[in-house]
């Protein structure tokens, strides 16, 4: 069969301007080759920077922020497009090969009905008229299985849901019936229980159109689910080449194997759970618009455990850190820490209770002043909470970074200089340096590469133990429940719908929500999407 | 941060700063003659005696020039810092204390900035007496209602940021987190305004005088000395445009410096060699 897509030797270079220093050229991506042929899907996976965006994007010959595609070929059905110039490439782009964001609500625009935006790229391009555009439309929705075909398209899109979103992105991408469709982490922004959906409607979109894809992603569980090939990418060059089956059972490099046992932390549950170090009582909150968020939640963590919060988003875990902290106080219901009842608001709170109750954000980069040093970043709490100052305190803050594993190096270093996971790291110890006894994790690893995320809960895992931490854990993957927690919190539509220890509240005889939140959850595992699948149809067969 | 580092637009902007401040501070062992002395002819064509000319009463331009650096700069400067620190104490106060304090402030500053500045300045100004505090003093609190707005709306974006919601969360005051948080990641709007509003103050300062509510006269002041001599252009007498110059001048340099600053402040890696 001959190929449809064929790369090779692919060198995009783009140049840098680090301050201080004359620009330089950083190549991005160093001699990648592949072929993919019509109606199959490969799968491009790596880190942030491995360059994966960049390879999917070369498929259309384009460079983004500057990257210039300086070596190598890319033949689309035997012609390199590469040497095609401006009006070729346009003929192409969106024609015959469709882009699909990972932020459809970014890549939407706002101003127009989903509809038009949809069949544009066809009409556009001559492809069809606009009724055929428009029946073609119709058509899709239905195989993506959105919610009255006939008047989605009506809609504009701040109407419909982020999952529907994406899938009305693959209509548009698959409206021109490309032969080649470049899927950007369409499903990272999703959360589990929405991104099972999109995937399984993409998965039968393609396999309904024949048409071929390639499908960028960070998670190795979601593209086993999807792809016939995987590529594994790291700094720009390929990793490993080979079919799903492969990659995942007999990995042959290293990186690959770490990346397929990623999970390595690990916390054995605590067998008296019985104690609390925090506990919330009945708590209900609003925002001030009236809008109930929380209602009626009791839950509690003894010293030295983990409580995981999972739930998706909206379903209140981060609204539950907000009132704990006393950002917002509850409608009703209290909050009780070390035996005594904490006040409700922020303000009238004691520096001391402040200090005793710490919270790591899930984004770094806004968590912490871009325009302090990690000495002031971390000093602070040393001076506001123990009067710490100059050398006492350059001492301290270097003890600090040995303990989250990072060298003294760093202290006269800004944000913008840190990598995503040595900015958690800082974050860390910006919350040890006030010697809690509580941390808040509000999604601290979910921004985060695997491998990187993983080391981060090795070290929160390794303080806990040095220290005494309690921490109130809020993720949406299930997978860190698993690893660290004492206790779990299932938290749906603002109420608590299931709570206690990870033995008990991960194993059967479940509530709906929790089976759907625990089957949602991708494995790594060839053929896990079909199976859910048929699980869930014979569920609505046996209703 | 290094000497070297320093481009050479933000020394040519200094250096003229510089020079006119050198003006301002030795005006009387500087000028070659009197403030207010008549010396020569009216509109006198500039020769080796008189380099820039004299002016629409026979004074010495090149000596009003220099007296004139004195009143320029001190009223503009004084009303341009004076107007920031007051514009983003209050709107930075207003951002980060929201509800009933940010409703007062900003209607109040509407309501400021809904009377046209130069008629509230010769209101102002021909009931309250005329000296030069008075003066700076009501410049700055007129110019000020527009740093507020841009004060607002750029702290309001930092405001709601994690970091300060962390420092909130530390126990901090409000003092430290104006300062310490919002202030230095606030800076490159503020600064870029203040290089616009001080050329601005310049003008606004000459305009009052033309309606003789500025500096009053004899004492020279530059946007003054166009408005003197500003009929001669009619005449093909370019003595109005030797202080204009010196205006544009004066604005080009404190934006080259702003400029440099801008950048420096700009980049989030500390402007540390940021050429």
């Amino acid at each position: 069969m001959p190929e449809l897509l064929s790369v090779r030797n692919l060198k995009i270079e783009a140049t840098s301007y680090p301050p201080g220093e004359p620009p330089r050229r950083v190549t991005i991506v160093d001699g990648v080759s592949f072929d993919l042929q019509k109606g199959k899907v490969l799968g491009l996976i790596g880190e942030s920077g491995a360059g994966k965006s960049t390879i999917g994007l070369s498929a259309l010959a384009y460079g983004r922020g500057g990257a210039e595609i300086t070596g190598g070929e890319v033949r689309l059905d035997g012609a390199d497009i590469l040497t095609l110039g401006k009006n070729g490439i346009r003929k192409i782009r969106g024609a015959r090969v469709c882009y699909v964001a990972q932020s459809a609500a970014a890549a939407f625009n706002p101003a127009h009905r989903l509809g038009d935006q949809v069949i544009e790229a066809s009409v556009k391009h001559g492809l069809m008229t606009k009724d055929e555009a428009r029946k073609r439309a119709l058509y899709l929705f239905g195989v993506l299985g959105l919610p009255n075909p006939e008047t989605f398209g009506e809609r504009f899109p701040h109407q419909v849901s982020g999952g529907q979103l994406q899938r009305a992105m693959t209509a548009m991408a698959l409206c021109s019936n490309p032969e080649l469709i470049v899927f950007d982490e369409p499903t990272t922004a999703l959360d589990v229980t929405t991104q099972i959906d999109v995937l399984a409607a993409i998965k039968h979109a393609i396999e309904e159109t024949h048409t071929a894809a390639l499908y960028i992603t960070h998670d190795l569980a979601v593209v086993a689910q999807i792809s016939d090939d995987i590529m594994v990418l790291r700094y720009g060059k390929q990793v490993e080449y080979g079919s799903v089956q492969q990659i995942i059972e007999a990995p042959r490099q290293d990186y690959t194997r770490a990346l397929v046992n990623v999970r390595q932390a690990y916390r054995e549950e605590a067998a008296d759970q019985s104690t609390a170090l925090l506990k919330v009582e009945n708590v209900s909150a609003e925002y001030s618009n009236g809008f109930k968020v929380l209602h009626d939640v009791s839950l509690h963590v003894p010293k030295g455990q983990t409580l995981a919060v999972v739930g998706e988003s909206g379903s209140g875990k981060s609204t539950l850190a907000r009132v704990i902290t006393g950002l917002l106080p509850p409608s009703s219901g209290r909050i009780v820490f070390d035996g005594k009842p904490l006040m409700s608001g922020l303000k009238s709170r004691p520096n001391d209770d402040l200090r005793r109750i710490q919270l790591i954000y899930q984004m770094a980069d806004t968590a912490m002043n871009p325009r302090q040093t990690v000495r002031d970043i971390i000093g602070r709490p040393l001076t506001f909470y123990y009067g710490l100052r100059g050398a006492e305190k350059t001492t301290r803050v270097k003890e600090l970074l040995d303990q989250i594993e990072m060298g003294k190096g760093f202290v006269d270093r800004y944000p913008a200089e840190l990598s995503g996971g040595q900015k958690q790291r800082v974050a860390i110890a910006r919350a040890l340096a006030a010697k809690p006894e509580l941390i808040l994790c509000d999604e601290p690893t979910s921004a985060l590469d695997p491998l990187v995320a993983e080391g981060i809960l090795k070290l929160l895992l390794r303080l806990q133990e040095e220290e005494q931490l309690s921490y109130v854990f809020i993720t949406h993957d299930i997978a860190i429940v698993r690893a660290i927690a004492d206790s779990v919190a299932v938290m749906h539509r603002g109420k608590l719908v299931r709570f206690g220890p990870k033995s008990t509240a991960l194993s059967p005889p479940f509530d709906d929500y929790t089976d759907l939140l625990l089957k949602s959850v991708p494995e790594m595992e060839i053929g896990w999407l079909e199976r859910v699948l048929a699980t869930r149809r014979m569920e609505s067969a046996g209703n | 941060m290094r000497l070297r580092d320093i481009p050479i637009t933000a020394w040519i902007g200094m250096a003229g700063i510089a020079i006119a401040f050198i003006f301002a501070l030795f005006a009387p062992w500087l000028a070659p003659y009197g403030e207010t002395q008549v010396v020569g002819d009216v509109w006198q064509l500039p020769d080796n005696q008189y380099i820039f000319g004299l002016d629409n009463l026979g004074r010495d331009i090149l000596s009003r020039l220099i007296y004139g650096a004195r009143t320029t700069l001190l009223v503009s400067s004084a009303a341009t810092v004076i107007s920031f620190s007051l514009g983003i104490i209050l709107s930075f106060t207003a951002a980060v204390s929201r509800g009933i304090i940010d409703t007062v402030f900003s209607r109040f500053n509407d309501l400021m900035m809904s009377i046209p500045t130069l008629i509230f300045a010769l209101v102002v100004l021909a009931v309250l007496p005329q000296n030069i505090v008075v003066l700076i003093l009501v410049m700055a609190i007129l110019d000020s209602t527009r740093v507020y707005r841009l004060g607002r709306a750029v702290a309001l974006d930092v405001a709601v940021m994690e970091f300060v919601e962390a420092a909130k969360l530390r126990g901090e005051g409000k003092l430290w987190i104006i300062f310490r948080e919002i202030l230095p990641n606030t800076l490159s709007p503020l600064l870029a305004e203040f290089g616009l509003r001080f050329a601005f103050s310049i003008l606004f300062l000459s305009t009052l005088s033309f309606l003789g509510l500025g500096i009053q006269p004899p004492a020279a002041d530059w946007g003054g000395m166009v408005k003197d001599n500003k009929d001669g252009i009619i005449f093909g007498i370019s003595a109005a445009l030797v202080p204009g110059t010196a205006i544009a001048v004066l604005a080009v340099c404190v934006n080259l410096v702003v400029d440099w600053l801008l950048k420096r402040t700009s980049s989030l890696k500390g402007g540390r060699g940021d050429a």
